[in-house]
Parts: C-alpha cells; sequence; structure tokens
C-alpha cells in the first residue's frame, strides 16, 4: 500500500522528540515531488555539522516535550491534510490514510512509552490484559503524544468489543474546520492509527475510527471507537479463569 | 465606541471576508461590498507612492464623519480593513487580533485555499467572541 508522507520540504520541521515523526530524507521522495537533480546529491553530502547534538543521539530516557511549536505542528498536519485529499477518491478513502499515517506514529510511541515507564521500574512488565491496556492508552499515550491523559473513556452497552476513548479538545483538530459537505470527516483518523498501532503492538488486534460527536460544550469533541476483534475476547475470556 | 464592520482582502485586491456587526452604516449588496473593496486596495496602493517622506505602507487610517476606516497591512499584502465610529481608539490593536485569529483558524485549516473567500466556522466563532456585537 502507498503511503502519503508529509511534503520533504516541511521534514525539516519534524526534527523533534513530541510525535517522533520520521525525518524523510529528500533522496528517498525526490522522483516523486521533482526536485532539481542536484539537489539529492548535495543536500546530504554538503550539510555543516550541527552545533546541537542529533536527535538520535540523545537520550531516550529524557524527554524535552516542549520542543515542537503547536503552530508548526499545524501547518504540517494542514499540508498532509491537504496532500492527502488531492489523491484520494472520498471520505472514507482519506481517513483511511490518514490512519495509515498514524498507525506509522502509534508503533514508535509505543516502543518508546514502553520503554520509558518500565525501565525505570524495578520489575518491568507487559500488559496482557485488556482493560489495564486500555486504560494505559487512555493516559499514557495521550500524554506522550499530546502532553495530557485523554478526557474519558468508556464501554459501549450495545456490544461487548466496543470501546470508546473521548477527547473533547483533540490538539490536532484545534485549528481545522471541515466544509460542511464533509461533516462526516474526521481528522481524528490520524489519532486513531496511532491508537490501532498501539493496540496491534500491545497485541489486541482491532479495527479503530474516529467520530466527531459535538456537544455545545465542546464543539470539537472526539470519540475514537475501537472495534476488537473476537480472538481478543475470547482470550480475556480465557485468562479470566 | 462601536465597531462597524470587518473586511479582509486579498493580496490581489479580492474581499475575501466581510462582516457587519453593530448597525450604523448602510446595508449594501453584496456585490457593492466586492466594488468597494477593490477601490480600497487600489486606493492604499496609490497612497504607498504618494508619501513626501520617501517608501511608506499607504493609507493605514481614513476618518470620514461619522466613522473611520483603519487598515492593518500585512507583509503577506493581506489587508486587514476595521470600520469603526470615530471615537474608537482599540481598532489597531483588534486588527492584531483579528491578524492572529486569521493566522490560527483561516492560515492553518487545511480546506481553506489561500486568496480564496473564507467559509470558516472556527474563524467566524472567533471573531464573533473577539469583536461581539460591536458594542463597547
Amino acid at each position: 500500500m502507498a503511503y502519503s508522507q508529509p511534503h520533504p520540504r516541511l521534514s525539516l520541521l519534524s526534527n523533534s522528540s513530541v510525535s517522533s515523526m520520521e525525518h524523510f530524507s529528500p533522496t528517498t521522495s525526490s522522483t516523486r515531488f521533482s526536485l532539481p537533480s542536484s539537489a539529492p546529491t548535495t543536500l546530504g553530502a554538503n550539510k555543516p555539522p550541527l552545533s546541537r547534538p542529533n536527535i538520535y543521539d540523545r537520550n531516550l530516557a529524557k524527554p524535552r516535550v516542549s520542543d515542537v511549536s503547536g503552530a508548526a505542528f499545524s501547518f504540517l498536519f494542514s499540508e498532509i491534510v491537504q496532500y492527502t485529499q488531492k489523491r484520494v477518491s472520498g471520505i472514507n478513502d482519506l481517513e483511511r490514510r490518514l490512519n495509515t499515517l498514524g498507525y506509522r506514529i502509534g508503533t514508535r510511541v509505543l516502543e518508546l512509552m514502553v520503554w520509558r515507564v518500565e525501565s525505570s521500574s524495578k520489575a518491568p512488565k507487559r500488559e496482557i490484559r485488556l482493560l489495564p491496556s486500555l486504560m494505559s492508552i487512555h493516559t499514557q499515550v495521550w500524554r506522550a503524544v499530546f502532553g495530557k491523559p485523554a478526557d474519558a473513556i468508556e464501554k459501549s452497552v450495545e456490544n461487548a468489543d466496543e470501546y470508546m476513548i473521548i477527547d473533547n479538545d483533540p490538539p490536532i483538530e484545534r485549528h481545522i474546520s471541515v466544509p460542511k459537505d464533509m461533516s462526516q470527516l474526521s481528522c481524528s483518523s490520524f489519532t486513531a492509527g496511532i491508537v490501532e498501532a498501539v493496540l496491534d503492538g500491545l497485541g489486541f488486534p482491532a479495527r479503530v475510527t474516529a467520530h466527531s460527536t459535538p456537544t455545545a460544550q465542546f464543539p470539537s469533541r472526539t470519540t475514537i471507537l475501537i472495534k476488537l476483534e473476537k480472538s481478543v475476547l475470547e482470550r480475556e475470556e480465557l485468562l479470566k479463569q | 465606541m462601536a465597531i462597524f464592520g470587518l473586511w479582509v482582502i486579498n493580496k490581489a485586491g479580492g474581499l475575501v471576508y466581510h462582516r457587519n456587526f453593530a448597525d450604523g452604516l448602510a446595508q449594501l449588496t453584496s456585490n457593492e461590498y466586492l466594488v468597494l473593496a477593490g477601490t480600497l486596495h487600489g486606493i492604499h496602493a496609490i497612497t504607498s507612492r504618494l508619501s513626501p517622506m520617501g517608501s511608506s505602507s499607504g493609507a493605514q487610517v481614513i476618518e470620514g464623519e461619522s466613522f473611520k476606516m483603519t487598515i492593518l497591512l500585512t507583509a503577506t499584502g493581506t489587508k486587514f480593513v476595521l470600520l469603526t465610529s470615530l471615537a474608537d481608539s482599540t481598532a489597531e490593536a483588534t486588527l492584531q487580533k483579528v491578524y492572529e485569529t486569521y493566522s490560527d483558524a483561516v492560515m492553518k485549516n487545511p480546506f481553506h485555499t489561500p486568496e480564496m473567500p473564507i467559509r470558516s466556522e472556527a474563524f467566524d466563532v472567533r471573531i464573533a467572541a473577539l469583536i461581539g456585537s460591536g458594542q463597547g
């Protein structure tokens, strides 16, 4: 599946640790974005040595949460959405692509988050039960990515395999107003992708989607709907005994 | 001390946003707003050449008998025009805040095409919160 990538011009902005976006090199994407042919050879070779340490050499255990400005990320995300919009056939496809992008971030968030939380404790352990994993997504993933825990987590009454995480004011959507003819679209599909990757990594395959459920108090309230696969529920039943 | 209206003019001279707040000015059709905005854009360009001191930015305040117009020209060529009563002294500060709101709600919105008319609910809501009904 072809993944949409953020525009290489903006890859400089991703050089930070908040959402741990990949640093795409201009050489790999030059075929798509028709950079002048001299650019790939000179950009990599003649880069002056940075006075700051390389992000890859930085200590993993000390996150600097205040690295990226919210405005910079908003512009990057806005460009991601515009770029994806030009290449899709409909709203569902757009949501799916944003989901895929979020997925790639989620796998890295899971690794980093688990490493940071467990490496400092005396008895590191892995979450294998469903409810504690969902709780850890609700607090730790949100804290790692957005800086604050999500607002609510709920279990659906109708279906036993559905859970919902609610965010009253998703930071990535703060400056986005969806036009009326696309009112079904939720750009939080990006966040849904992050959650889906974390669940997959922990061993709970699920389908995760984002739906906007505005209330009078919070007009941009979004619900992340997690629909777990049957195998997860069966396993939980077995483990309960 | 009333704010009558807000216009946002893109760098080509086309009106991308207009909104009325307090009553006090004649009601115009949307076509007339477009024409007036284009004229103002032209006048602004002419006044930038008329300065006796060398280069200047163009008219910033135009006063009439019952209202005045404060124009903020941004570095990108977008003009924010605030129509207020003569007694209003906060027009420039308000325009700065409108500019901030514009860069937040409009520029970061992926569904907005630059230089096109602004159809953003977030922008409307925030401007309403900022200016209110235009009184006081």
